[in-house]
């Protein structure tokens, strides 16, 4: 047990250093997921058919392929194409596109379940479509689909561990190449369970905190 | 004011107006009444564009309403909705001042005093800051009356304003009602509250199955009306036993 202690204390510095990248990757790939989710999502509800092919297009495609192999594809077959990302970015662009069609779902079910009558009644004081969407449905909506981007942005957390197969030091590559050196693969792997626990835990709970609020309001 | 010339409507195959014609001029309470799925709603959805009419013409302060017209008609007229329609995220003060403020540009202060008047007028002035949900129905229709009257329309449509209330409620909405038709706005009311249009309807349009059946003054129409339809309607409404 004792030995157990030194090592975390050892082990901590380079693990902490590993979750920090974790969370800035998760924070980037979660507002690259929300930006093209909302593209994809009202894509999808546009009355121009071509924008609703694209956007099913893309759902369908993007939620087909593994997202380990989605991130290879961005990392190692893009340069061939001449685009040659840095590791993080390529994190940040694959986890990103991944995601961003289940936050599309996510957001389609939240605006769809927004009632057309508040709508009405918004054209009905000389809104146009878009002022009406802006003010009314997307608010509405985004609330709506909180519990499930809740859920996703857990997910998206913890499929970060991906990019570690890209060279991305995140706390899952971080812990590899310290179980790899020290051979303490129990430590190594319990303490990387506790921290992707303590960073999941108080983000499903602030989401939940958030949805409370805003219920009230 | 407003004027209908042979408009019909269909969805799909189905026939839902099959030429509406009538004029409503300025200051006058219309109200429609009929049996469900006689068209009366559409009608008033079609005035403010909500639906759009296959055939005929519909003016609005000598406007036709087309799809290039549609923002300058809703300016014109206001609507008040069977099931309120509030915005459940703001206050009763911001669904008030929302078309004002964002749609006519008004500066906010202005739009925010002129929106507490109306809110008196209503008599929720001391409701102001709460959310929808934490008023009655009565109360929430108000608010959706104030709402209307803050585009300061030059009509207002009303979709039976009283169907989705308590029928104890339904007492403080056509007071507010009939106080507006005695300050002389033009008003077309569908409603099945015979009562309300006989003595505050100055005119009774009688719609079935998508045609004007009988049109004429309300207490006219309303105590001795001439055509069958009519007949059967008013005592199956008044005489439900």
């Amino acid at each position: 047990m004792s030995e157990f202690l030194t090592d975390t204390i050892q082990f901590m510095p380079v693990l902490l250093r590993g979750l920090g990248i974790t969370i800035v990757l998760t924070l980037c790939a979660l507002a690259t997921s929300i930006a093209l989710g909302i593209c994809w999502a009202i894509m999808g509800m546009s009355r121009n058919a071509a924008l609703r092919g694209i956007s099913l297009a893309i759902i369908h495609t993007v939620r087909g392929i593994p997202i380990i192999v989605q991130l290879f594809c961005v990392y190692f077959v893009l340069p061939d194409l001449g685009i040659d990302l840095p590791p993080f970015l390529a994190g940040v662009i694959g986890l990103g596109l991944a995601y961003s069609v289940y936050q599309a779902e996510n957001f389609r079910g939240g605006f769809g379940a927004v009632d057309r009558q508040l709508v009405e009644a918004g054209l009905s004081v000389g809104m146009s479509d878009g002022m009406a969407f802006r003010r009314i449905v997307l608010p509405l909506g985004l609330r709506a689909a909180l519990p499930s981007f809740g859920n996703t942005t857990v997910m998206l957390l913890k499929d970060s561990s991906i990019a570690s197969t890209i060279t991305i030091a995140e706390l899952t590559r971080a812990g590899q190449l310290l179980a790899i050196s020290t051979f303490k693969n129990g430590t190594v792997y319990v303490l990387i369970a506790l921290l992707y626990l303590a960073a999941s835990l108080p983000l499903a709970a602030f989401v939940r905190t958030l949805e409370r609020r805003l219920a009230r309001r | 004011m407003i004027r209908l010339d042979g408009v019909t409507k269909r969805f799909g195959d189905k026939v839902i107006l099959r030429g509406i014609d009538f004029t409503v001029p300025q200051g006058q309470v219309a109200c429609l009444i009929g049996p469900s799925g006689s068209g009366k709603s559409t009608v008033l959805r079609a005035i403010n564009g909500l639906e759009r009419h296959d055939g005929g013409v519909i003016e609005v302060g000598g406007l036709p309403v087309t799809d290039a017209n549609l923002s300058a008609i809703r300016r014109k007229v206001a609507m008040v909705f069977q099931r309120f329609n509030l915005l459940p995220h703001r206050t009763v003060l911001e669904n008030v001042i929302e078309g004002p403020v964002h749609v006519l540009r008004e500066p906010r202060d202005a739009a925010e005093a002129h929106a507490m008047t109306l809110l008196a007028r209503v008599g929720l002035e001391d409701r102001a800051s709460a959310l929808p949900s934490e008023l009655s129905g009565g109360q929430q229709q108000r608010v959706g009356i104030a709402r209307a009257l803050a585009m300061r329309p030059q009509a207002i449509l009303f979709d039976e304003p009283t169907s989705a209330l308590d029928p104890e409620r339904v007492g403080e909405v056509l007071q507010v009602m009939r106080s507006l038709a005695e300050s002389g706005m033009t008003m077309i009311v569908v409603t099945h509250e015979i009562a309300f249009a006989r003595e505050v309807g100055d005119r009774a349009i009688f719609m079935a199955d998508g045609v004007v059946v009988e049109d004429g003054p309300a207490r006219e129409v309303l105590t001795a009306p001439r055509a069958p339809r009519t007949q059967q309607f008013l005592d199956r409404v008044l005489n439900p036993l």
